[in-house]
């Protein structure tokens, strides 16, 4: 990775940040990026190091952490845009397992299934029961929730949850929670997180040390990025007010099925790409709609995204890796933050 | 389908609509508010959004919805009136419309999608 490409890079995540749209040449990032980067915050100014770094530094320290995101695996689509979307799901899944430090866990920010069915369900578990991780946490997306006010999503993955889903749990000193927006949406809407799950989360973070890490992870994106296609969360700036007070705050989302981030003081916002199959970018097409691509271009287009914890940075980061190959793209968040990983399965 | 073409030929109505049926179009359109009771209409999902948005019937009339995208919608009546089940791609769902009102609907799945059915 050559001075140049960094600086390259550092302009195209200020492009990024400008404009939170510039996809094309996100991904051209991505195909650079071989080993990946981890983007750090210091002072406002966002400055990247070699992936392997992370590892390389920092793997064993006590307290370090990495997770998985996966998102969007709409498992029952058979269209044209991915006809075994259960195949890329699988790569994913030998993605994560190859991965040269375990992550402790897996989150699943939604759309699991295409329509809610309890055979698509089935197929998404047995799947992951292959992942060397056992702990999976999930959200629901508004595929999961399509019959029965997703009583069939709830009775699977929303045990000792609350209200429609939403819960929070600790891990090494991180505080997660996880947010439903996909419930009771109304009529020219967003998506929503209601005022009972608003109350729920001002109390959950309430008398929680500032200097806690915070990662917040729902299916739709908690900031607006596209209102006409509903790519937003209406009632998220309540939310995004409770943790504005914290140090460091990491959002993660899916929905999109593209890498899309914005990094706001402490509040670093970041979405995955699916495990499926891709969407345009933002008004760039008709509708939101799956999105055709060449089948020998569609595992550059899909992907995980790896969260690594830092605790001797007092850094997270977060890599974005493509299922295809060993192309990602990496991002930064807030002082205490985390580092984000996107890979691509192509 | 087959009800309203029974239905339709038992009225032994216009030539324009014989050759519609013996060209098997899935439904009659219908042009807004000049149509007898009984009359169905067409509302498609394209794209993310109901054509036309705003669709203006007799009382009586069927209004058929029809999924043409890869992703499930439903169709919900704002004001309870309606509610579909999911349809995926190419499934229908139809509501006959009985008293003159406006009606406003949306997907609840993607709830910037809305329309209006208007009887008269």
């Amino acid at each position: 990775m050559t001075t140049k490409k960094h600086s390259l890079i550092d302009q195209r995540l200020q492009d990024l940040n400008d404009d939170g749209v510039d996809r094309r040449g996100f991904l051209k990032c991505m195909a650079w990026a071989g080993t990946g980067l981890v983007w750090t915050m210091s002072g406002g100014i966002p400055a990247s190091r070699a992936f392997a770094n992370v590892y390389g530094k920092h793997a064993g320290k006590g307290g370090d952490f990495s997770f998985v995101q996966i998102s969007d695996s709409h498992i029952g689509f058979s269209k044209p845009a991915n006809p075994d979307v259960t195949a890329t799901l699988q790569t994913a899944i030998n993605k994560i397992n190859a991965m040269p430090q375990k992550p402790d866990f897996i989150i699943h920010t939604g759309d699991l299934s295409q329509l809610s069915k309890p055979s698509e369900f089935d197929t998404l578990d047995q799947a992951l029961k292959g992942a060397a991780a056992k702990q999976i946490y999930f959200v629901p997306g508004e595929h999961d929730m399509l019959s029965d006010n997703g009583e069939e999503y709830l009775k699977r993955y929303g045990k000792g949850t609350k209200g429609s889903g939403w819960y929070s749990f600790d891990h090494k000193g991180v505080h997660f929670v996880a947010l439903v927006n996909v419930a009771n949406l109304k009529a020219g809407g967003m998506g929503s997180l209601g005022h009972e799950q608003l109350e729920w989360l001002g109390g959950d973070l309430k008398g929680r040390s500032a200097s806690t890490p915070i990662v917040l992870f729902a299916h739709i994106p908690l900031w607006t990025i596209y209102p006409d296609w509903g790519w937003g969360t209406d009632d998220s700036e309540q939310a995004l007010s409770y943790v504005k007070r914290f140090g460091s705050v990491t959002v993660l989302n899916g929905h999109i099925h593209q890498i899309m981030q914005k990094i706001e003081g402490k509040v670093s916002f970041h979405t995955a790409m699916s495990t499926a199959f891709p969407q345009p970018a933002p008004g760039t097409a008709p509708s939101a709609g799956p999105m055709k691509v060449p089948a020998d271009q569609l595992q550059r287009v899909l992907g995980i995204t790896d969260v690594n914890y830092l605790v001797s940075g007092s850094s997270l980061a977060i890599v974005d890796s493509p299922l295809g190959d060993s192309g990602s793209s990496a991002s930064g968040s807030g002082r205490g933050g985390l580092a984000v990983v996107d890979s691509v399965f192509g | 389908m087959t009800t309203p073409k029974i239905w339709i030929v038992g009225l032994a109505t216009t030539v324009m609509i014989a050759l519609m049926l013996l060209a098997e179009t899935p439904s009659v359109a219908v042009a807004a508010n000049d149509q007898p009771s009984g009359a169905s209409a067409d509302v498609k999902i394209d794209n993310f959004s109901f054509g036309p948005q705003t669709l203006t019937v007799s009382v009586g009339t069927t209004v058929v919805w029809t999924n043409r995208d890869d992703i499930p919608h439903t169709v919900i009546s704002t004001d309870g009136v309606f509610k579909s089940k999911v349809r995926d791609t190419d499934e229908k769902f139809s509501y006959t419309f009985t008293k003159a009102g406006t009606y406003p609907y949306f997907c609840s799945v993607h709830p910037k999608m809305t329309g209006k059915v208007v009887v008269q």
